[in-house]
């Protein structure tokens, strides 16, 4: 564990030493995070490192055989998906995940249904993204790609959810649509929101969060505020130390040196 | 003349059909269950009204007061029980499941009631009766009014699930039942809610039948079950007015059928079943959505 993040008192989600098999394969092992209220917490790491899989257990989607997951004080390990997303651990999940068949309205209608009281409504999702009141009649299906995950944002904004959970919300998108959705964050997180999200894209990550871990093969190999960990540092976490120099995009756009193959 | 009363009597028994078929292809929209034992709900629906009628004295018409609500609390209970059970483990348990069930079904009424045909009588009130158009044409009310009566369950059901809250969650859980549990909804919930609606149409089916002709504890899945599966695999699977469709297809076939021949009224039917599935197995609605 790192530094204690100062100005914020206990943690409002608490995941610890959590172990999560798929079959025969251990995809995540004894994983431990704290995410305090008011934090961008950015979990980053290659394809299969576990990141997904992290984000699902603690929204009640795979169950853990072993850890324990708490949310303010309270032991969420064998809660329902539903409950737990009533209780505020709302996610937007990997590949969207719109109901197709439903308008951009009812989409939000359903996100709404089960809502906590709070400062998100429809109509404030409808101001966060301009366009999406004049085509709210419109079925999913025949959005672009940056609008369905917009929409899926909306979604899970209007349950008022305490934590929001971004599963690889870039996935798919051209980069300006991504930057334009990660501009909204400061908006979001205005509203007193929590956000834990997951990034392939770390330069992204990087770029919004205030507290960072690395998954590698299921393992932490790395924890800390974004300032204090280098490019180094971050590199050989995400892919392992002793990696020697394969053919991989650069991981930190517009960074000065690289350091693979170290 | 001929062929034109085939054809309106055909019609209208595609009343009856779409309403056999109505819950058996919401089930296998929301929550991609084939429930074998659909047809033997619409025969315990008319054993329930059968004792209603005898103990109460109602008019059989008015039964469905009491055997639609006892069927969709049925439904429910059924669905959150045996058939939530079935379907977490897989999609093919759920034919198991609900192939014992009729089986059951059908040897308790054996066992407990007996094999003779029951009808519900409705006396002689204007239900009984037929008015002719010309000479050729003889339209019986009963079935004017089954028809009827299809058609307005039909709308009902578009209504609610294009209009209503819940009606909105079933069509949600139906797309993607983790996202909808992303959204705090109980998809199981859900489900029990969708099945109590098919059994309550299950049970006006089976009102409907047991007025319109007899049945016996074996009439579900010799007939009304294959009937239901007739019209909703020609009317498209999935889609609600395609029951309809699919169910006055399958009555014009049968009395067609009957018109050149009374041995081939049934198997008219089937070989226009036959024919859809080779030459378009999507159905006639080619429409995927079940709303």
């Amino acid at each position: 564990m790192s530094e204690p993040r100062p100005g914020n008192g206990s943690p409002l989600l608490d995941v610890q030493d959590l172990v999560v098999h798929h079959g025969q394969l251990r995809a995540l092992d004894r994983v431990s995070l704290r995410v305090f209220p008011g934090e961008v917490y950015a979990i980053i790491g290659a394809n299969g490192a576990g990141k997904s899989t992290l984000l699902r257990t603690i929204v009640g989607l795979h169950t853990p055989t072993d850890g324990m997951i708490r949310f303010d004080g309270q032991d969420m390990t064998r809660v329902r998906p539903e409950r737990r997303a009533t209780q505020g651990i709302v996610m937007v999940p990997e590949g969207r995940r719109l109901f197709g068949s439903l308008t951009v309205e009812e989409n939000l209608q359903v996100g709404a249904t089960y809502a906590r009281k709070g400062p998100w409504t429809i109509e404030r999702v409808y101001e966060l993204f301009g366009w999406m009141k004049e085509r709210r009649n419109q079925r999913t299906a025949q959005l672009s790609g940056g609008e369905q995950q917009s929409v899926a944002i909306g979604r899970a904004l209007v349950a008022n959810p305490r934590v929001l959970l971004l599963d690889e919300v870039s996935l798919g998108l051209a980069p300006v649509v991504v930057q334009r959705i990660y501009a909204m964050m400061p908006q979001i997180l205005e509203s007193g929101l929590t956000v834990l999200l997951v990034e392939q894209d770390v330069s992204q990550a990087l770029r919004v969060a205030s507290h960072l871990q690395c998954l590698l093969e299921g393992h932490t190999t790395l924890e800390g505020r974004p300032s204090e960990v280098t490019p180094e540092q971050v590199e050989a976490a995400y892919f392992g130390f002793g990696h020697a120099g394969e053919e991989s995009a650069p991981l930190w756009s517009g960074s000065t040196t690289s350091s693979r193959g170290s | 003349m001929v062929w034109v009363n085939d054809i309106i009597q055909g019609v209208l028994t595609g009343g009856l059909y779409a309403l056999f078929a109505c819950g058996l292809s919401l089930m296998f929209g929301v929550m991609k269950v084939v429930n074998l034992a659909h047809g033997d709900l619409a025969v315990i629906g008319g054993y329930i009204a059968l004792g209603v009628i005898t103990v109460t004295h109602i008019p059989a018409l008015w039964s469905f007061l009491i055997v639609v609500p006892v069927m969709a609390v049925l439904g429910y209970g059924l669905q959150r029980t045996l058939i939530q059970a079935a379907l977490e483990r897989s999609e093919l348990t759920t034919l198991l499941v609900t192939f014992g069930l009729s089986v059951v079904v059908e040897a308790g009424l054996l066992q407990f009631i007996n094999a003779d045909s029951h009808s519900l009588g409705v006396g002689s009130s204007i239900i009984t009766k037929s008015f002719s158009v010309g000479s050729q044409i003889q339209i019986a009310y009963l079935l004017l009014l089954i028809f009827a009566v299809a058609v307005l369950v039909l709308l009902g059901l578009q209504y609610f699930l294009s209009s209503s809250r819940y009606g909105r969650m079933i069509r949600a859980v139906a797309d993607d039942r983790e996202a909808a549990q992303l959204s705090g909804v109980d998809y199981r919930h859900v489900f029990g809610i969708a099945a109590a609606i098919a059994f309550a149409t299950v049970a006006l089916a089976g009102i409907a039948y047991g007025m319109y002709s007899q049945f016996a504890p074996t009439t579900g899945t010799d007939t009304i079950l294959l009937f239901a599966f007739a019209a909703v695999v020609i009317g498209g699977l999935g889609s609600l007015w395609g029951t309809l469709l699919g169910g006055v297809v399958l009555g014009v076939a049968q009395q067609i059928g009957a018109q050149i021949n009374i041995s081939y009224e049934v198997l008219a039917g089937y070989l226009v079943f036959l024919a859809v599935l080779v030459i378009r197995p999507q159905g006639l609605t080619s429409r995927r959505a079940h709303s």
